[in-house]
């Protein structure tokens, strides 16, 4: 009796030392998370100001400000948008609406090669777009090649995300729309798309809000990293905010440190909204498809 | 008639968009080997493979694989150290022992830790946590080196196991666990008896998936672990991975045709190749536990 009961006491105590584990390990991770922002804000927060914004880079770190860098990432965010948005929604569109009726074996090979494209390392991206983009089709270093090679990057992302939302549409609302004479098209149109949009828009905006972070890609198309004007066109040469933060990193003084940590201060809450807006979008449709 | 040839069109229309998605796979599996075939017109492929220096932009140069190979691995085994065991036992935590309010706090938390942009993570390794590790470590650690890098990769990392552990484990079915619970086994022993073997090939696939991440991370290794490629097991030295090289060369000019550019390409396709068929091994485990529990 005695020896039965000292095991379970055992027992008893690995569990409580278990979970302690366990709530170390999160607790460790969210340490991280607050040292991460933290280190980032105290470093950063005393270049924090509108100069540093609306400034252009220069050689005196204390000069130094991210308007290029900044307006080349939001037009290229913009390209990439309106590049990979439409096409990613109708490649769902035909997965969704048209190959699941056919099913055929070629779809389903579609399927298996976007699960692998959106896990390749986004450098392999931006070897593609430096081959395709800036030699082949010489477009060289310019806004476009940029976003044509992010749009590439964030469209298996949309797809399946927008798969995702379309699939959520009961099927009842499609046949109801088919009996009362409508075709496939004027279906999709007027019945799956309003009600799939806001789930489309969510996933749309997680996929952006992990491109605006992209760096590897686009130093590997050649992007450059000193811009000191604003980008004027298409084909004009750009920079974005990460490729700065990290031109800001990789020089020795501690003031350019300084200098990457504003700028990083700059970059999180922009994507942290983006991250918000989704969720919130999120949130409100699911309440409205209950 | 006209209604039917319209909708057609429509049809062949976002058609062509799911096409596109082909193009880009072709796309970078021709770009990859056109420019690998004529790199290896140059440079011997046991060359390649057997060499101990990996010096391209040197004038003697040497073109072995070998040293940013095992940069990558020494990289990603550090990162691995910490992603996975923290990852196996945080989902374990939230799949089988968290209440529901903690959950709530916790998951939206890691997504945001998923969300930081590696550039960012790059600068938290260098400038943070090097410096505090050469503070805590009584060996000399290098300013540029794996381990920090490493470490604050497996931190990246760590969310993704997570999640998809955690989705493989709330997939077992209740009935296995009671089961366990009938027999007289405590919660302990059911989560390491009962659920982890039976969610065994998705969190599997979780971690070969965080493995072919780690390999194709970029920017906190081009950020904090250096540019020397060297053959190493060492994690407190400089060294270069295969992602870092890439970057290395991009950030100079090197102009198109030469073999430095090629190069670049080369490295990616090793790059490519091994992160492949880690995803489709990881896809196809995923799918085989969707399927025994449906």
């Amino acid at each position: 009796m005695k020896v039965r009961r000292a095991a379970s006491w055992i027992q008893i105590w690995k569990e409580l030392i278990f979970q302690a584990v366990c709530l170390l390990i999160l607790m460790a991770s969210l340490i991280a998370l607050v040292a991460l922002l933290a280190d980032v804000y105290a470093d950063g927060f005393s270049r924090l100001s509108w100069d540093f914004v609306t400034g252009f880079p220069s050689r005196f770190p204390h000069r130094a400000g991210i308007l290029p860098a900044l307006l080349g990432t939001i037009y290229i965010m913009l390209l990439t948008v309106l590049l990979a948005f439409p096409v990613g929604v109708g490649a769902a569109i035909y997965f969704e609406e048209y190959a699941s009726v056919e099913h055929t074996r070629f779809s389903q090979l579609v399927e298996i090669n976007i699960a692998n494209l959106a896990a390749v390392p986004s450098i392999i991206y931006g070897l593609l777009g430096l081959a395709i983009f800036v030699r082949m089709l010489s477009l060289g270093q310019s806004l476009l090649a940029g976003a044509l090679t992010l749009a590439l990057l964030v469209l298996p992302v949309i797809i399946i995300a927008s798969r995702e939302a379309l699939r959520a549409v009961p099927a009842s609302l499609r046949e109801a729309s088919f009996a009362l004479g409508a075709t496939r098209w004027q279906t999709i149109r007027r019945q799956v798309l309003p009600l799939a949009f806001p789930g489309i828009l969510t996933g749309t905006i997680l996929a952006l809000s992990r491109a605006i972070g992209e760096t590897a890609p686009l130093i590997t198309i050649g992007a450059l990293t000193y811009v000191a004007f604003i980008p004027e066109g298409l084909f004009s040469p750009f920079t974005v905010l990460p490729i700065q933060i990290f031109n800001w990193i990789s020089r020795p003084q501690a003031e350019f440190h300084a200098n990457a940590a504003a700028a990083i201060g700059v970059l999180l809450p922009l994507l942290f909204l983006m991250n918000g807006g989704a969720i919130w979008l999120r949130n409100r449709f699911q309440k409205r498809l209950r | 008639m006209r209604a039917h040839t319209r909708e057609k069109w429509i049809q062949t229309a976002f058609f062509a968009c799911a096409v596109l998605s082909i193009f880009t796979t072709v796309g970078i599996v021709a770009v990859l080997i056109f420019e690998t075939v004529t790199f290896f017109s140059e440079v011997s492929l046991v060359d390649f493979l057997t060499d101990r220096e990996w010096t391209p932009l040197f004038a003697d140069k040497h073109f072995g694989i070998l040293p940013l190979l095992s940069g990558t691995l020494l990289v990603t085994l550090i990162s691995m150290l910490v992603a996975l065991p923290c990852g196996l036992l945080t989902s374990l935590y939230l799949s089988e022992y968290a209440p529901e309010a903690v959950r709530k706090i916790i998951k939206p938390l890691l997504e945001v830790l998923a969300g930081i942009p590696t550039v960012v993570y790059g600068y938290f390794a260098l400038l943070f946590v090097t410096p505090l590790l050469q503070n805590i470590i009584p060996i000399h650690l290098a300013g540029f080196n794996s381990l920090s890098p490493g470490i604050v990769m497996g931190m990246m990392i760590l969310p993704l196991v997570t999640s998809l552990s955690e989705d493989a484990m709330r997939a077992v079915p209740m009935s296995l666990r009671e089961a366990g619970f009938a027999l007289g086994s405590n919660r302990l022993q059911v989560s390491f008896k009962v659920v982890i073997p039976a969610a065994f090939s998705g969190i599997s696939a979780s971690f070969i998936l965080a493995v072919s991440r780690a390999i194709g991370e970029t920017m906190i290794v081009a950020i904090a672990a250096g540019q020397q490629p060297r053959l190493t097991m060492n994690p407190l030295v400089p060294v270069e991975t295969m992602t870092a090289y890439i970057v290395q060369v991009s950030l100079g000019d090197t102009p198109a045709g030469t073999l430095e550019y090629k190069t670049i390409f080369v490295v990616g396709m090793a790059l490519f190749v091994s992160t492949l068929v880690l995803n489709v091994l990881s896809h196809r485990l995923r799918k085989r536990f969707r399927e025994v529990y449906r």
